[in-house]
């Protein structure tokens, strides 16, 4: 209970230096929301009743105040970019899209990647390992623009598993948002399972000559047992830590391949409201993002605990 | 093991090398003859007209706003030009014909603009339009527009004459005032005009979601015979034109403009599942000038940089050769405005440039800045090659790549820049075009100032009679010529993409993406 407490501080303290942060960047970059989205035909009236609407022309320190207030109350204000929508309509649209991407694609990294990190370490140096590797090498040397053009163009307009733009919002039909999410996900997984496998090969393969492995064949286990019930369970840990930051990762919005699918996610969403200025949306973001990170890391250290009973607190 | 990283890595980046060279190789061949599936000059129109069916027209911006009088940016307009209508409407030839109003009559002074309105008309939400509405329609607008602005600026009074007559009061007489009254009428009793928005146009709204998309239905209702065809419209916004072209080439969009000359080409292979239909952009696109800066103040060192950039090579590099040259600041399709000598004032000629150059004290050249919003893929590949063409004047001009609304603050409302390379757009009003030149307006981006400019605006302004408007203005387009105000490209070319399904698109010389004409191929 102290620990939770204790995280929840850190919590608070770290969203309200980050707000700041972003807040302070975005007034002294060049740039105005008002004008930016009246662009060149609008009178000098025109602009000054929009900053004026927007608060624009309050002094800083009032309106990262003014923010903060209703910020607490849960209130993220109107968006800037968009006439008539609040921050809180464009993330609940948002939202849903990229938690479905992000649990797809963290399905496909942990079903793909742990079997084939496993099989990687038992058969190391051999054929194999060799294969698994090259593949990974080529997957993760790929940006993640070109894979998502590659994916687009093969499955997309030469085979014609899905229709590249056909995206389907997930309060319309859920399967078929899930359903062309699909093609997305394997973009946003295939660098991560990469990773992963590498990861997950060199610390078995790390845990391998320890005195603990000696004495688990030396009583008689068979090597698949020792290696799935007691090194398994040492060489999750470093992997563990890091597929939780990849949930942070893809939480945060998969910018680029959300651009080539076309899916309206968080990631897109806060691309076009930092060239817009929108900074009530970029605050909002950057306050989400900044919370899954901090809560991702502390429901880590409480798998540890579970995996690792020797990790106390 | 670490060779063969790089090794691979190497592999990774010679594949992607040779793929973007494929690419390129695919830009230079294209030739004039095989750009083009099926065009002719205006309209694409093939099959028989049926009624019913939707279209999905891709574009990479989202809309500013669905409140007509708050709109300020062509793509917005173009848009929203399918629900909303004025008093009157632009047609395809760039003349304004009743909309709203069935006739109106202008008075002799041009000071009064009386309309009568059409019978019947009425609103998406079902109820008729009143006089009433019209002139709340015209008073918000001007209100909205600001105290300050041209519009307000000519506005004395509107009168309700009786319920279907209306008369508006100009201060002084301006027969261009025409032009402005294509703003959209609107009900009076409409308290969210941005988020319930209700207009007279042959299309009403149906949902808008930001950053996805506008779909609109058929108005069953609309007073004019015949259109519109379909039965819904979606207009979908699209992150960026190579996700967009990809979605055309899928199927999920129908209808996409501006399309690069390399993506034309690369439709034209696809055989005829494509129509490719050519207009213009409606944009003086141009390398604008601060005036204000040294060396550019010079007006020697303007007119060197005008010779010294071949216009005909960027429009063939660019857009195919497909792009109307220009030498001003007006677009060819307003031809009672346009005045087509400037567009020879100045030729390709480096040697000229060069002797003016020296002439004004720069004969080794001098450094150049250009700033480039980088979201504009065309204003960055004019830039690139207006760079190379003044290396052979032996100018250093370098580029300098900024966010849009870093350019929006930097360069167009503070004007602290040398060069930049964009396009403008603007009303089928000439005065438009031309008034941001005059020495005191606020949106004077050249720092231009030259007394007999003045002069001669003020004249047109206030000249009634056509005839001496229209060359009081080729006046003033050809004084911003001589004097090298800016560096005028082109008009350019717009590509637009058509799904061969669909016929009947046709182009405005002003902002407007009309799609009461489009409609379903028939047997």
């Amino acid at each position: 209970m102290k620990y939770i407490i204790k995280k929840l501080i850190t919590l608070i303290i770290t969203l309200l230096f980050i707000t700041l942060i972003t807040f302070t960047a975005f007034s002294v970059i060049p740039g105005d929301a008002a004008a930016a989205r009246l662009g060149t035909n609008a009178t000098p009236e025109q602009v000054e009743a929009l900053r004026e609407e927007m608060g624009l022309n309050d002094p800083l320190p009032q309106r990262y105040v003014n923010w903060l207030r209703g910020a607490i109350r849960g209130d993220f204000g109107d968006s800037y970019q968009y006439d008539t929508s609040t921050v809180a309509s464009l993330l609940a649209d948002r939202l849903p899209v990229t938690a479905i991407l992000a649990v797809l694609s963290l399905v496909i990294i942990v079903v793909v990647s742990i079997p084939l990190g496993i099989l990687s370490a038992r058969y190391a140096g051999k054929w194999l390992d060799t294969l698994i590797n090259q593949l990974s090498q080529i997957t993760m040397a790929v940006p993640a623009f070109f894979l998502g053009i590659l994916l687009t163009y093969i499955f997309g307009l030469i085979l014609a598993w899905f229709q590249p733009g056909a995206f389907v919002d997930p309060s319309v039909s859920f399967w078929g948002c899930v359903s062309y999410l699909i093609f997305p996900a394997i973009a946003v997984a295939l660098p991560k399972i990469a990773m992963v496998v590498k990861f997950l090969r060199n610390s078995i393969l790390s845990e391998m000559p320890k005195d603990y492995v000696r004495t688990a064949f030396s009583k008689g286990n068979r090597e698949g047992r020792v290696l799935y019930v007691h090194i398994l369970r040492n060489a999750l840990i470093p992997v563990i830590t890091f597929i939780a930051m990849v949930i942070a990762e893809i939480m945060a919005g998969s910018i680029i391949v959300e651009q080539v699918f076309g899916i309206p996610g968080m990631g897109q969403l806060l691309i076009t409201s930092i060239s817009a200025r929108d900074y009530p949306v970029v605050q909002a973001i950057v306050t989400y993002i900044t919370a899954i990170v901090v809560i991702v890391n502390f429901v880590v250290d409480i798998l540890y605990r579970l995996v690792d009973p020797r990790v106390k607190a | 093991m670490k060779r063969k990283n790089i090794l691979l890595s190497l592999l990774v980046l010679l594949v992607s090398a040779a793929l973007c060279a494929c690419q390129g190789g695919k830009n230079t061949e294209t030739d004039s003859s095989t750009a083009t599936s099926s065009t002719d000059a205006n309209t694409s129109s093939e099959g028989t007209p049926t009624t019913g069916g939707s279209v999905v027209f891709g574009m990479t911006q989202d809309l500013v706003s669905l409140d007509p009088h708050q709109i300020t940016d062509a793509g917005t307009r173009s848009v929203v030009f399918n629900m909303y209508e004025g008093l009157v409407k632009p047609t395809t030839t760039g003349d304004l014909e009743p909309a709203v109003a069935s006739d109106y009559t202008i008075s002799d002074d041009a000071t009064t603009y009386t309309f009568a309105l059409r019978d019947g008309v009425t609103f998406h939400d079902g109820s008729t339009v009143t006089a009433e509405d019209v002139k709340y329609s015209i008073e918000r607008y001007a209100e909205i527009q600001g105290e300050s602005s041209a519009f307000s600026d000519l506005l004395d009074r509107v009168e309700i004459v009786d319920d279907s007559t209306v008369a508006v009061y100009l201060k002084e007489g301006n027969s261009e005032f025409l032009a402005n009254l294509t703003l959209a009428i609107i009900p009076a009793s409409n308290e969210d005009p941005a988020g319930n928005p209700i207009g007279t146009g042959p299309f009403k709204y149906v949902s808008y979601t930001p950053g996805q998309n506008l779909t609109l239905a058929k108005n069953e209702n609309y007073w004019q015979d015949g259109v519109p065809y379909l039965d819904e419209v979606q207009f979908k916004f699209v992150a960026d034109t190579d996700t967009a072209f990809t979605q055309l080439q899928a199927g999920t969009i129908d209808i996409m403009n501006y399309l690069t000359t390399a993506q034309v080409q690369t439709l034209s292979q696809l055989g005829d599942q494509f129509d490719i239909v050519e207009g213009n952009m409606n944009l003086v696109h141009a390398m604008f000038l601060n005036n204000d800066y040294e060396p550019l103040s010079d007006v020697r060192v303007r007119q060197a940089l005008c010779y010294a950039i071949d216009r005909d090579a960027i429009n063939s590099f660019l857009f195919d050769g497909k792009s109307h040259i220009i030498g001003s600041h007006m677009i060819p399709s307003l031809e009672t405005w346009y005045e087509a000598g400037a567009e020879s004032v100045y030729t390709y000629d480096v040697n000229k440039a060069k002797e003016l150059l020296t002439e004004a004290g720069y004969g080794n050249g001098f450094d150049l800045v250009i700033t480039v919003p980088s979201s504009y893929s065309q204003h960055v590949d004019t830039a690139q090659i207006i760079v190379e063409q003044l290396k052979a004047v032996g100018i250093n001009a370098t580029i300098e790549q900024v966010e849009w609304s870093t350019w929006l603050e930097d360069v167009y409302t503070n004007r602290n820049y040398q060069a930049t390379v964009i396009g403008f757009d603007g009303t089928l009003a000439p005065s438009d075009w031309l008034q941001k030149y005059a020495t005191d307006a606020s949106n004077n981006i050249a720092n231009y100032s030259n007394e007999e400019y003045d002069s001669i605006l003020e004249q047109a302004l206030a000249a009634v009679d056509t005839q001496e408007k229209a060359d009081l203005y080729k006046q003033l387009q050809m004084n911003l010529a001589e004097n090298a105000a800016s560096v005028y490209i082109e008009d350019p070319a717009d590509f637009v993409a058509m799904n061969a399904k669909f016929g009947g698109y046709s182009f405005y010389p002003t902002a407007a993406w009309d799609m009461s004409t489009v409609y379903v191929k028939g047997e």
